[in-house]
């Protein structure tokens, strides 16, 4: 069975302990700009909203890439950005309908979630199980897949 | 099922991948007028500055992904098509029948009516050998001149400066990317790449390209002379059809095709830059040259050519996202607005600016952004959700740059 992500955000308190993770153990610095999930805070509602790529099976940024640089990992199902072949066209970032997909002028390259190949430390960093890495079956993800299939209705449906 | 694909563009790639996930049976034919790998336009930038070699074009990296897919790849011209035989005629005089036909064939570039466009040293960049060309005569300190400012036109641009040549640009139009960019980001993209160095002529039309003392000279309508040891074309292109006269396929600008991805002859079907497919969110039927929608249509067109289902296709949205030597644009669907609300903010000093336009049913119907990178795609997943906008439009209104925020918002 191959896991996911889990985000449950009435957990979450906002405290960024995933973003900080992620900045370190991808980029190297404790900055939450340069992590891969990112928290949203609705202040006025007093809501906080992990969010990150849904690793999609039809990923819209995978079949836009001109250059074949985004993959799938089969062991953990995660489309994962091969930095050695990606130019750096951003056409990635424009066809990602949730915006997980980011360009980062340092390298020329973009950025995107790879559940750390199936060893997520935004999940292992999060203090209140808002963020768990469990089978995809149990996932919340179904929400944000409606809005996605919105998209292109056709473009994904059967193809 | 006998399928014939024209073309080996990301149209044709992705159309041959999708016929062999749904029909694991069919024999499949892709014919490529550019040789045995099949390549992406869009690298072509990337090879030009140095940073992928030719390989690092194609448009599939695995050596055998073709031969493991069963796709047959031939490496010729199809001079003619036959719909009533349903055979495909090639260069070399072979003929390939078909039961469903695809044809993906893209564009080609157009010259505008310029006297001396014909001249040794003017190239288009659309091919790998225009690339070939320009990386041979685009060399540190030479005198580039560049026709066009349109978005193929400035991705180039980008490349030239980085190649190290002395460019000037010279665009028609009042200012830069006219059809990705309102007069405010055009104007600005002009200003940040004046600075990084280009010349750039916008309201100005080249008249004729000359040689002179051993190197070409283009004069412009104002009278100056620009010398110049390449000029590179970049003043849009026409879809590829000339191979179909004698049919009644029927065309426009693109090739004419239904929500199924068909022409009006019966087992001919069209896809990419060389069709007319409908845009989304309105009623007009347009050719969009991009990549995104290239790969779209591909895909569709081949799920329909193998009987799948797709529901209804509501249309490929048009997106662009470009680089002018550092200074990240994008364009999304109709951002010269529908007469809805809208809103733009601007900091000319640091180069950003955002525009949104609603419909009168409060949904985001298009964008405009310049000097932003994060999270760009929400402003596709907005619009393309199609939902009302509800208490995210009075904030959208008042700060254009929380579109994250509100997709987030509306979404989960
Ligand atoms: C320099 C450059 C940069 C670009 N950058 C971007 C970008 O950043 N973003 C973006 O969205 N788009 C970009 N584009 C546009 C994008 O590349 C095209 O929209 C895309 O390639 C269209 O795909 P297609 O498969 O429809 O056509 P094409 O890629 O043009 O492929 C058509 C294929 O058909 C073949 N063919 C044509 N006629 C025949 C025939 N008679 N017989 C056999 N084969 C034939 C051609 O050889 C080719 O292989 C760029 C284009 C260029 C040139
Ligand atoms: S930016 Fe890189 S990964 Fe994204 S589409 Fe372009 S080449 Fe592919």
């Amino acid at each position: 069975m191959q896991k996911s992500l889990h985000i449950n955000p009435e957990l979450c308190t906002g405290c960024v302990q995933c973003e900080l993770a992620c900045s370190y153990d991808n980029e190297g610095v404790f900055n939450p700009s340069k992590s891969r999930i990112k928290v949203f805070k609705f202040h006025d509602e007093g809501r906080f909203v992990p969010y990150t790529c849904t690793q999609c099976s039809d990923a819209w940024c995978q079949q836009a890439c001109p250059v074949d640089a985004i993959t799938l990992d089969a062991a953990t199902g995660a489309k994962v950005v091969n930095d050695a072949t990606c130019v750096g066209c951003k056409v990635c970032t424009i066809a990602c309908p949730f915006g997980t997909v980011n360009y980062n002028a340092d390298t020329g390259k973009v950025i995107k979630c790879d559940l750390c190949g199936g060893d997520p430390e935004c999940a292992k960093a999060c203090p209140t199980d808002a963020i768990t890495f469990i089978d995809a079956n149990w996932t919340g993800l179904g929400k944000m897949r409606d809005w996605a299939m919105k998209t292109d209705a056709g473009a994904q449906a059967g193809a | 099922m006998n399928y014939v694909i024209i073309g080996a563009g990301p149209a044709g790639v992705v159309a041959a991948e999708t016929l062999r996930k749904n029909d694991p049976e069919g024999d499949i034919t892709m014919i490529s007028g550019e040789g045995a790998s099949p390549y992406s336009r869009m690298a072509i930038p990337y090879f030009l500055t140095g940073k992928i070699e030719e390989s690092g074009t194609h448009l599939r990296k695995a050596k055998d992904h073709y031969d493991s897919n069963s796709i047959k790849v031939i490496a010729e011209n199809v001079s003619k098509v036959d719909t009533k035989k349903s055979t495909v005629t090639l260069s070399n005089g072979d003929s390939v029948s078909y039961d469903k036909l695809l044809i993906a064939s893209g564009a080609t570039p157009v010259k505008p009516p310029v006297p001396g466009l014909d001249r040794v040293g003017v190239h288009h960049c659309w091919t790998l050998e225009d690339a070939h060309n320009i990386v041979k005569h685009a060399v540190k300190g030479s005198d580039v001149v560049l026709m066009g400012a349109g978005f193929i036109g400035c991705i180039i641009l980008e490349s030239l400066l980085a190649r190290g040549v002395n460019l000037t640009v010279v665009e028609a139009e009042d200012r830069m990317v006219p059809r990705m960019m309102n007069q405010i980001g055009g104007t600005m993209i002009k200003d940040w790449c004046i600075a990084k160095g280009a010349n750039v002529l916008t309201s100005t039309r080249a008249t004729s390209v000359d040689e002179a003392d051993g190197k070409l000279a283009v004069t412009v309508d104002s009278g100056d002379v620009i010398p110049a040891d390449l000029v590179v074309v970049a003043t849009g292109v026409k879809s590829n059809t000339d191979f179909l006269d004698g049919t009644d396929i029927k065309m426009e600008d693109g090739i004419l095709i239904d929500d199924h991805f068909r022409t009006n002859v019966d087992n001919v079907y069209a896809a990419g830059d060389c069709a007319k497919g409908r845009e989304f969110n309105s009623d007009g039927w347009a050719v969009h040259a991009i990549q995104p929608t290239a790969t779209e249509h591909g895909r569709i067109a081949a799920v329909n050519m193998t009987g799948g289902d797709c529901g209804q296709y509501r249309g490929s949205l048009s997106m662009n996202v470009l680089d002018t030597a550092g200074l990240v644009t994008a364009s999304f669907g109709q951002w010269e607005g529908v007469g809805g609300d809208g809103v733009e903010t601007v900091d000319k000093d640091n180069f950003r600016y955002m525009r949104l336009e609603f419909d009168k049913d409060d949904m985001l119907v298009g964008a405009l952004s310049l000097g932003r990178t994060d999270q760009v795609g929400c402003i596709r997943g907005l619009i393309q959700a199609r939902k009302p906008m509800g208490k995210w439009k009075a904030r959208l209104l008042e700060d254009p740059n929380r579109i994250a925020e509100a997709y987030v918002g509306l979404s989960q």
